[in-house]
């Protein structure tokens, strides 16, 4: 274990250090709360159930060198839907803007390297929110990412524009050559009436291992709205860990769905801080996994301000020897009044080597609340099977048909058509449904 | 509502009323643990030599561990060295009857509302009553005799017992367990031993009454219950402690085994002293209960009534190790002023067709915190294992807060595992609704709590439901306008 984290140690000793104020003192707090903690091992409650030390002792490599990546290679995973879409590739953690494709105009849209955004206009912005996820996660794999944040990419949605093109971002890691841990970081910035899409898809590229350890933060203003939509979709050497942290600062609504459909080891870290009352924040979350798939999601809503509404629904369906965990956690602070907080967790186990680990929990400071959390872990009705098989349906596409309809609750929530088709696509290709 | 906010912070909390002291001069051991105090114990009892051994074997391997953190539970440390682990009211000789008990003793039970000659007579109740840490007198031991059943104290059953205390003590909690579990194992002074024998029904239920009255003393009991095939017995325990500013600790053990078709039903009232309304004094409550459904076809049902206690710590749990075996939870946990309890149960399902059941529920008042902490575990071989946890709290007071932390692994496809929980207050229509009716605001809200209570309150065996509805009113009168 001290290994490891010597091993990383050595290597960001080499990286040298830059960036300026609040973009110097984050890299430099990261460094040094990764030192003192290192990697998480299950001792630590949050990591409990995912051993990210297995998959972190390897011999990764840090090289940034992206020129190894044309475009060709990124027309192999473009998402549907990219021709009316800013298309922002990141290699091996770096924002690339030569295979990037940005069609907004930039009075509606601004993209800049965080090492300029925390200089001009936008210093007030990046010095009061780059870094706010910290603390929340008071582990070694944030500090971690901290630490690179020096590479990191500026966001920022203007004023009173809804964003017409959804934006596209692959996280692409080359693993071609060398086993590849990449460090990709973003803070994102939507003002005043705004309105934004978000799609994510990671990527590795070639057959090596690929990590890639990534922090988006969000922050959202006074009557904005914002769609984040997660594609996780890869082959087991890729793991991942994305925490994506919200601050709604007004009366704002985001909508958030996380697909997950295979991959190595898959931690979600999603925040929503609800800073002010009267805000709407919606997380849903699909995981239909096999192989040897681990898929951990971690959500936290923390209720700061009276009337807000907080909406949480995550489904599992786990085959083979997938395993899956799920945290929920919502806080509501004593000044919280009047808030509504729902919670659920369900999943269908379909082997018996797959498990899943789920704990709801709920911190209710305030009393006028109404606040609920379900979670079921169980098997398909064999009743509604039975119904099903009574009307000439064979065993197998009746189980087809109830897996699809369990799914299609959450495909329902994404509000992009083409995404939606392709993500309805592959889960009825991996449920063996068909209409 | 804020009407009744403010009657709630008004009215004063009601006095603890089991808070005195009865002066019986006491035999006690000097504050401080070593390996000493431990054979000093051991002496004290007269124990056999391999009781010894395990107190210090358990006592060697407490020094090895450090006191949990993760409990939702803030608290000034304990000096371990300060208390004093043995205490117990002097006698002169043994007793041979009832009648010869120390005549203040008695009063003391009277006092409790447990007279010991009394429920001989009228009730059908069998009573082990312990003062400090030591066994004071037993009743209806006679009668039970008869059926095979052995209610005695644990130093009696270490005397009298051995085969059955060496083959059954630390089976379920093994005295390397935890802190508090290897710190009972090593200096338990005494508690209650039962077993059932096989095919026996016991005709009456079994109860313990523990009491702390010594200053700075610690109580460690253990309580050891074993159910032969075919056997059923319900068992009741209840405590109070004196009004005293210093906290004090309590660190019992509860094993239960209950063997083929057999049933056993553990039913608690809680009641220590939880400390004055500024959070003065009060008992620690850190108390490791567990039992094991080591049979086909056998049952384990805890209930719980906590009221009282400065900060509670505790998970009675239930391995369905048997199969077709069920476990069952029913809990109220009630905080008030500035207590903390952070309790809940595991469900660990092991064997085939398991059933467990859990229903907790949490009311906070005041500045207290009260958390519900869970663990349901279906393991891979348990092939339709079924739970269904529900977890409801009730907040009475905008400074107080309700916690839930239930964790759930599961391994097997065929398992069905359910979990909910709610938090809410209490409704100002359902406040109308009852004033609608002629129901004045204070009758309206105790009818309201003892209905939210009430699934749990219907499986305390009828004696105790009384006595837990009337505490339920005295805990939270004055919070709830």
């Amino acid at each position: 274990m001290s290994e490891l984290k010597e091993l990383i140690q050595d290597k960001i000793s080499k990286e040298s250090f830059s960036g300026n104020g609040s973009l110097k003192a984050l890299s430099q707090k990261g460094l040094e709360l990764f030192n003192e903690q290192g990697i998480p091992t299950v001792k630590h409650e949050e990591w409990k159930y995912t051993r990210i030390s297995v998959v972190l002792n390897k011999d990764f490599s840090y090289a940034v060198d992206a020129t190894a990546v044309t475009a060709k290679d990124v027309d192999a995973f473009r998402l549907p839907g990219h021709e009316a879409a800013n298309e922002l590739v990141f290699v091996n953690g770096i924002y690339h803007a030569e295979l990037s494709n940005i069609r907004s105009s930039a009075d509606e849209l601004v993209i800049l390297p965080l090492s300029e955004a925390v200089k001009g206009e936008y210093k007030a912005i990046v010095d009061a929110n780059l870094g706010h996820s910290a603390g929340y996660h008071n582990d070694g794999v944030n500090a971690l990412n901290n630490a690179f944040a020096y590479q990191g990419l500026f966001i920022s949605v203007k004023k009173n524009k809804s964003v017409e093109h959804p934006l596209y971002c692959y996280y692409i890691n080359d693993a071609r050559t060398v086993n590849v841990l990449s460090q990709p970081r973003t803070l994102i910035h939507v003002a005043v009436n705004a309105e934004v899409k978000l799609v994510e898809e990671e990527v590795t590229i070639g057959t090596s291992d690929s990590f890639i350890n990534k922090v988006s933060e969000i922050v959202v203003e006074e009557n904005a709205q914002v769609h984040i939509y997660k594609i996780q979709n890869e082959d087991s050497h890729s793991s991942c860990v994305k925490t994506t942290h919200v601050r709604q600062l007004g009366v704002s609504k985001v909508n958030s769905v996380t697909i997950t459909l295979n991959g190595g080891t898959i931690r979600n870290n999603l925040n929503f801080i609800l800073e002010a009352p009267g805000c709407e924040s919606n997380m849903y979350g699909l995981y239909c996994v096999k192989g040897n798939t681990h898929i951990d999601n971690h959500t936290i809503v923390d209720n700061q301000q009276p009337h807000s509404l907080s909406n949480e629904l995550y489904k599992g369906i786990m085959d083979e020897n997938a395993t899956g965990v799920f945290n929920g956690k919502i806080f509501v602070r004593q000044d919280a009044q009047k808030t509504n907080a729902y919670q659920s967790n369900k999943n269908v186990l379909l082997s018996d080597t797959a498990s899943v680990n789920t704990k709801p929990q709920l911190e209710i400071f305030a009393d006028d609340v109404k606040c609920s959390h379900g979670c079921t872990i169980g098997r398909l009705d064999d009743e509604a099977l039975f119904y099903l098989q009574a009307r000439g349906i064979g065993e197998k596409a009746a189980k087809a048909l109830l897996l699809h309809a369990f799914a299609i609750e959450i495909l329902e929530k994404i509000e992009l058509e083409p995404i939606r088709q392709y993500v309805d696509q592959i889960i009825s290709e991996r449920l063996d449904f068909e209409i | 509502m804020s009407e009744m906010l403010t009657t709630l912070e008004q009215t004063a909390l009601s006095e603890y009323k089991y808070g005195w002291v009865t002066n019986i001069e006491a035999d006690e051991a000097p504050p401080g643990l070593s390996e000493d105090i431990v054979r000093f114990i051991s002496a004290k009892k007269n124990e056999p030599e391999w009781m010894l051994d395990w107190r210090l074997k358990a006592y060697r391997h407490w020094l090895k561990m450090s006191e949990p953190e993760w409990a939702n539970v803030k608290y000034p440390k304990v000096d371990y060295n300060a208390i004093k682990y043995y205490s117990a009211p002097k006698q002169k000789k043994t007793l041979n009857s009832l009648d010869e008990v120390d005549p203040e003793l008695r009063a003391t039970f009277e006092k409790l509302g447990i007279s010991l000659d009394e429920q001989k007579r009228l009730s059908n109740v069998a009573v082990d009553a312990v003062i400090d840490s030591v066994s004071i007198a037993t009743t209806f031991k006679k009668q039970l005799a008869e059926l095979g059943i052995i209610f005695c104290s644990m130093s009696e059953a270490i005397q009298e017992h051995p085969e059955l205390i060496k083959k059954w003590l630390g089976s379920v909690v093994p005295m390397t367990d935890n802190y508090f579990s290897a710190l009972n194992s090593a200096v338990f002074s005494d508690g209650s031993f039962c077993y059932i024998p096989k095919g026996v029904k016991s005709p009456m239920e079994l109860s313990t009454y523990f009491r702390i009255n010594a200053e700075n003393t610690g109580q460690f009991e253990r309580t050891l219950i074993v159910a032969e095939e075919g056997s059923y017995v319900s068992y009741l325990e209840g405590c109070t402690a004196p009004m005293r500013d210093e906290n004090q600790l309590h660190a019992a053990v509860v094993e239960i085994v209950a063997l083929d078709n057999a049933e056993v039903k553990y039913s608690t009232v809680q009641n220590w002293y939880p400390g004055d309304k500024d959070g003065k004094g009060g008992i620690y409550n850190f108390v490791t209960k567990r039992g094991i459904c080591a049979g086909v076809n056998s049952k384990i049902s805890w209930t719980q009534v906590e009221t009282g206690s400065a900060v509670t710590w505790k998970y009675p749990s239930v391995i369905l190790k048997g199969d077709n075996s069920q476990g069952e939870f029913y809990s109220v946990a009630v905080t008030n002023n500035h207590q903390q309890a952070d309790t809940g149960t595991k469900m660990m399902h092991i064997g085939k067709n398991t059933r467990s059941r859990i229903v907790s529920k949490g009311i906070s008042a005041g500045f207290s915190q009260n958390s519900y902490r869970g663990l349901v575990q279906v393991g891979k071989n348990a092939i339709n294992a079924r739970n269904f946890s529900q977890c409801d709290s009730l907040l009475l007071g905008d400074k107080c807060g309700a916690h839930t932390f239930p964790y759930i692994e599961v391994k097997n496809s065929t398992a069905q595992v359910e979990h909910e929980a709610t938090t809410s207050k209490i409704g100002e229509d359902q406040i109308f609704y009852c004033n609608q009716r002629g129901l004045d605001t204070e009758t309206a809200v105790a009818l309201i709590i003892n209905g939210f209570a009430k699934e749990v309150m219907n499986q305390l065996p009828m004696e105790f439901a009384v006595e837990a509805q009337k505490l339920l009113a005295i805990s939270l009168e004055g919070s709830v306008g």
